[in-house]
């Protein structure tokens, strides 16, 4: 059984204009343990489906899904509102882009650790709370951790306070992480050093990643499977290496193509569309 | 609070600001020890007296009826302040409470409640007073109420534009994904950002709350005769100027004490409760 299952997902937005299609039937599925990368430009529906999985975007009036989400076996769309609100921050939770604007500002982090640490264990005390945090803090390689829970997030550098999400979205455990481009708003070498860390963490605690990006030299080293998708569809999926070393479709040739080279050469001139990116999906060793 | 205490002190203009609202607050709470005669906050007449200039006995001077001014701007302190005090306790987590609504849960509840608060403040806010006060009797707490009415639209603006700008950052989007519930969203995530804004807003209001609810007691609508308001007290001595000016000069400073000294807290305030960003 999968952790996570996706299975023929659409979504559209009913507009004042009428219905604006986004997914047009996606599938993809990340195994326990597995880290699988779904990677696209700006608008191609990468982050609207992480929102579909965490049961955000069924609530938004509006929404029209269709299509099969399974979450540990389970079908999401038959779970009560109630119920994928318990999965949340217990059995998936996810990790943002900005580090630093997902703390609130005026909350030191011990509080707001507590909070997330109260998802699975109500009413845990502070004294408790710190404890654990401490361990947390820990394993995410803080060297001062009692400072750190004592630190607003703007007295903290990005990478510690990317450190800081990684904790709070692994304290609970869950068996699936969102990650939903983390560390973008950090620069390379931080967030080189945090996505390791990660990689370690999820390893060691069997975690399974759905890892949202638009970085392919990131993707290429974090993840098992990729799944490239354009527009609402997914046009190429199969092993990392498979996909990067014989890139099947067109519109994963350009992405490629498009990644600005560090021996220069200038910025590559890519079509803003191309009919032949509309090209059947190229599945490498059939559908997982 | 030692932290807090520590942040004002570095700051001197919010230390003054706090003597001046400490010395009103003092003199309206021992205003019948501190006056020298407080059966003058009542209907006394005293003829022999009417009129005069500061002096040794009366040293703001007495009213065209005799009676001594520095008492009754004592006494006329806690009209003031009780006004401003229950006018801001009401209409602040109303308008608070509505403008964290209107923008955080969007569509339907936005609509509705900002086209009811662009009602209230399409009405200039004296005449709304007025016209409540016309229906109700002017007593002290229709006042009260009138002010209030027409005070809490401003505060559901300022919240909800904050509000609108919180909404987006990434950690309420973290803070719903953990599972937060939606009244923890506005109320523990998006309301501490939105307290600097708020609290000197409310400071800065104090002073005109007490202004306009003078301005009620001039039109005859707010605090009645013989009860000690400043508002009335400047607006009748101001007739007499320059000739009597103690009787407009001294519960003009009075008002202006009071309202500068909330201004000043309300600067030190914000250093406290605004962490740097």
């Amino acid at each position: 059984m999968s952790t996570l299952d996706i299975r023929n997902l659409h979504l559209s937005f009913k507009l004042h204009s009428g219905l604006v299609h986004v997914l047009h039937g996606i599938s993809l599925s990340v195994a326990k343990g597995e880290r699988v990368a779904l990677v696209g430009e700006s608008g191609s529906g990468k982050s609207v489906t992480a929102r579909i999985v965490l049961g955000l975007l069924q609530e938004l009036r509006g929404a029209r899904i269709t299509g099969h989400v399974a979450f540990q076996g389970q079908d999401l769309s038959a779970l009560s509102p109630r119920a994928r609100h318990a999965l949340r921050g217990t059995a998936m939770s996810m990790i943002f882009q900005d580090p630093t604007s997902s703390l609130n500002p005026v909350y030191r982090i011990a509080p707001q650790f507590r909070e997330v640490l109260a998802r699975a264990t109500p009413g845990i005390s502070m004294e408790a709370a710190r404890a654990r945090a401490t361990t947390l803090l820990d394993e995410v390689a803080i060297t001062e951790p009692a400072r750190v829970l004592d630190s607003y997030p703007f007295q903290l550098s990005g990478g510690m306070n990317q450190r800081v999400m990684i904790a709070m979205a692994l304290a609970n455990r869950p068996a699936l992480l969102l990650a939903d481009e983390p560390g973008t708003a950090l620069d390379v070498t931080v967030q080189a050093q945090t996505l390791d860390l990660m990689r370690d963490l999820v390893a060691q605690h069997g975690t399974s990643v759905l890892f949202i990006s638009h970085n392919l030299g990131v993707v290429r080293e974090f993840a098992d499977r990729t799944c490239v998708i354009y527009k609402g569809r997914i046009v190429e999926s199969g092993p990392t290496e498979a996909v990067f070393e014989a890139p099947g479709h067109p519109y994963t040739r350009a992405l490629m193509a498009a990644q600005p080279r560090i021996t220069g050469g200038g910025l590559p001139e890519i079509a803003e569309a191309d009919s032949r990116f509309l090209a059947s999906a190229v599945i490498h060793g059939g559908l997982a | 609070m030692i932290r807090s205490l520590r942040i004002l002190s570095a700051n001197p203009l919010s230390l003054v600001g706090l003597a001046l609202v400490g010395l009103v607050i003092l003199a309206a709470a021992f205003a019948d020890f501190l006056a020298p005669f407080p059966e003058h906050r009542g209907a006394v007449v005293d003829f022999v007296n009417f009129n005069k200039p500061p002096d040794g006995t009366y040293f703001m001077g007495t009213d065209l009826v005799g009676r001594d001014m520095f008492s009754r701007i004592l006494y006329a302190y806690r009209i003031s302040l009780l006004l401003g005090v229950v006018v801001l306790a009401v209409a602040v987590p109303v308008g608070v409470t509505l403008g964290l609504m209107a923008g955080y849960l969007g569509g339907w509840w936005e609509y509705a409640l900002m086209r009811i608060t662009d009602v209230f403040l399409s009405i200039p806010p004296l005449v709304l007073a007025i016209a409540i006060m016309g229906v109700l009797q002017p007593t002290l707490l229709n006042g009260m109420l009138a002010v209030t009415a027409m005070w809490w639209p401003w505060y559901t603006r300022l919240v909800y534009n904050i509000t609108r700008g919180e909404k987006v950052e990434g950690y309420v989007l973290a803070a719903e994904v953990i599972g937060a519930s939606r009244a923890h969203v506005m109320f523990r995530e998006i309301l501490p950002n939105a307290v600097p804004a708020i609290v000197t807003k409310m400071t800065l209001d104090f002073g005109f709350v007490i202004l306009i609810v003078s301005s009620l007691s001039f039109l005859g609508l707010g605090v009645q005769p013989p009860t000690p308001d400043l508002g009335s007290m400047v607006a009748e001595g101001a007739r007499y100027l320059p000739d009597s000016w103690w009787l407009a000069v001294f519960p003009g400073l009075a008002i202006l004490i009071a309202v500068f000294g909330f201004n000043l807290i309300g600067d030190g305030l914000r250093d406290i409760l605004g962490p740097d960003r």
